[in-house]
């Protein structure tokens, strides 16, 4: 027979120990929040010491198709990736204005990163290149390649938030200008990135809202003269 | 009597024989000059292929004004102008062949396969926005490529970028000039534009996206929206205007 003292012993531990993890649950919740939250902000709200600097946007125009430079003033983050992100959360934030001539619903962090890697060697420039349709580069059909990345090319993932692609408006001609702006902002900025892919939350997706090829690598300075950007 | 009855029998006999080859010689004569009719009727014929976009679990955008009756899906808006456009393009004597004529899912692949089968002189794939104004004409961003033995299936349509590029403003021109039936109306504007387009890549015929999208006033505001059955019969006869100065520049009547 348990004596009653050894019982009332055995709930009460019981009893603290389920609290204190559901406790530890919660600590670590709100860990990961805040390691999150720390996440999104950095790289994107610019010091206020940092000096300003100048942006060339590479803005969208859908009733004639084509990109227009915009030179603003923008306080920017040191790091390149960050820079990157903080172009580009600007650029898309600008659509999201009343008189935007490309509109986009309004939203706070659109782009959730931007990693810049060295552009892939010999048998990545071809795959690249016949995935892109560049046969002078690939050679035909794949075959000898003509042209290989210097060491200084960079190729930028880009990843999109969810909610972005959820709510980008559906059709052939916004989708591609979205893209297509994106990756000439960023040429125009970043120089050195002369390949663009991208991500959505993360994913590889086919499209960005079932219209814009996202399997594809994009060829900044190609964007840029396949949109008509004027000079 | 018997000597004589035996010889009109072998004379009867290469008669009969002789008929017969001219008979075989006259039918095998018919025969092959049908199968040559028949081989130039195939050359002959104009064929294009409507390619509805989307369909099935892929309803792409949705159109017209929110929460108004008219809203509807954009693979609804596809289907029905194809359809649309069959009969306009049939009446003018076009063979034309459609990847969907109900609401099922294709893919790029099955819908470049369809189009390369049927070794088409055009294809229009039909899309529908409500972003932007007017009609957006798109060409696949591949560069030209020379004749090969083998061309790679997701690049195939480097062989006639060029002629989707003529096609391409062969439609530009119709809609900026177009009215019906002498009527003065305004022309549509239209943007001209280059990209990737998946199912376009891989097709072996001139090939151009033609995405409809609402009619706009200077300020922005709709004049038009996409499920305006006028607006879509305005566009479809454009198009039917220019396949047939594109038929005529391929030198045929």
């Amino acid at each position: 027979m348990t004596p009653r003292y050894q019982k009332i012993l055995f709930v009460v531990l019981f009893v603290a120990s389920v609290t204190m993890t559901a406790v530890l649950v919660r600590l670590r919740e709100r860990a990961h929040d805040r390691l999150l939250a720390g996440a999104m902000e950095a790289g994107t709200t610019a010091p206020a010491v940092a000096p300003l600097e100048q942006v060339t946007l590479m803005v969208a125009d859908d009733a004639t198709s084509t990109l227009a430079p915009e030179t603003i003033a923008l306080p920017l983050p040191e790091e390149p990736q960050a820079r990157a992100r903080a172009v580009l959360n600007r650029l898309l934030s600008q659509y999201s204005g009343a008189q935007s001539l490309h509109p986009l619903p309004t939203m706070a962090e659109p782009v959730e990163s931007v990693f810049l890697m060295p552009v892939p060697q010999a048998n990545g420039d071809a795959r690249r290149a016949v995935a892109t349709g560049d046969s002078g580069r690939a050679g035909a059909a794949g075959g000898a390649i003509l042209s290989v990345p210097k060491n200084a090319d960079r190729i930028a993932i880009v990843n999109l938030a969810d909610q972005f692609a959820a709510s980008h408006p559906s059709g052939l001609e916004t989708e591609t200008l979205t893209v297509l702006s994106i990756c000439a902002t960023l040429h125009a900025n970043l120089p050195e990135v002369t390949e663009v892919r991208f991500l959505v939350g993360g994913q590889e997706r086919a499209t960005l809202h079932g219209h814009a090829d996202l399997t594809q690598t994009y060829l900044t300075a190609a964007s840029a003269a396949a949109s008509g950007a004027q000079p | 009597m018997r000597n004589g009855w035996r010889r009109r029998t072998a004379s009867g006999a290469r008669a009969g024989v002789g008929i017969a080859l001219l008979a075989a010689v006259f039918l095998g004569q018919s025969a092959s000059a049908a199968v040559q009719a028949d081989a130039e009727a195939a050359a002959k014929r104009f064929v294009v292929v409507l390619d509805a976009a989307h369909g099935g679990s892929d309803p792409g955008a949705t159109l017209g004004a929110v929460g108004d009756e008219a809203e509807t899906l954009e693979k609804n808006v596809t289907l029905s102008m194809s359809q649309r456009l069959r009969a306009l393009l049939v009446a003018r004597g076009f063979t034309v062949i459609e990847t969907r004529e109900s609401d099922v899912a294709l893919d790029e692949d099955a819908r470049a396969t369809v189009v390369n089968q049927a070794q088409a002189q055009a294809c229009i794939v039909l899309h529908a926005s409500e972003a932007g104004s007017g009609v957006h004409l798109f060409v696949s961003s591949l560069p030209p490529m020379q004749p090969q033995a083998m061309v790679p299936w997701k690049t195939a349509q480097a062989l006639r970028v060029e002629s989707s590029l003529k096609l391409g403003n062969t439609l530009n021109s119709a809609f900026t000039s177009t009215g019906r039936d002498g009527e003065s109306i305004e022309p549509i504007p239209v943007t001209l534009g280059r990209t990737t387009l998946p199912g376009i890549d891989s097709m072996i015929c001139p090939a151009v996206a033609v995405e409809i999208a609402p009619l706009r006033d200077k300020e922005g505001k709709v004049v038009s929206e996409v499920t305006d059955a006028d607006y879509q019969a305005h566009v479809l006869n454009a198009l039917a205007a220019a396949l047939l100065v594109w038929r005529s520049e391929a030198g045929e009547p």
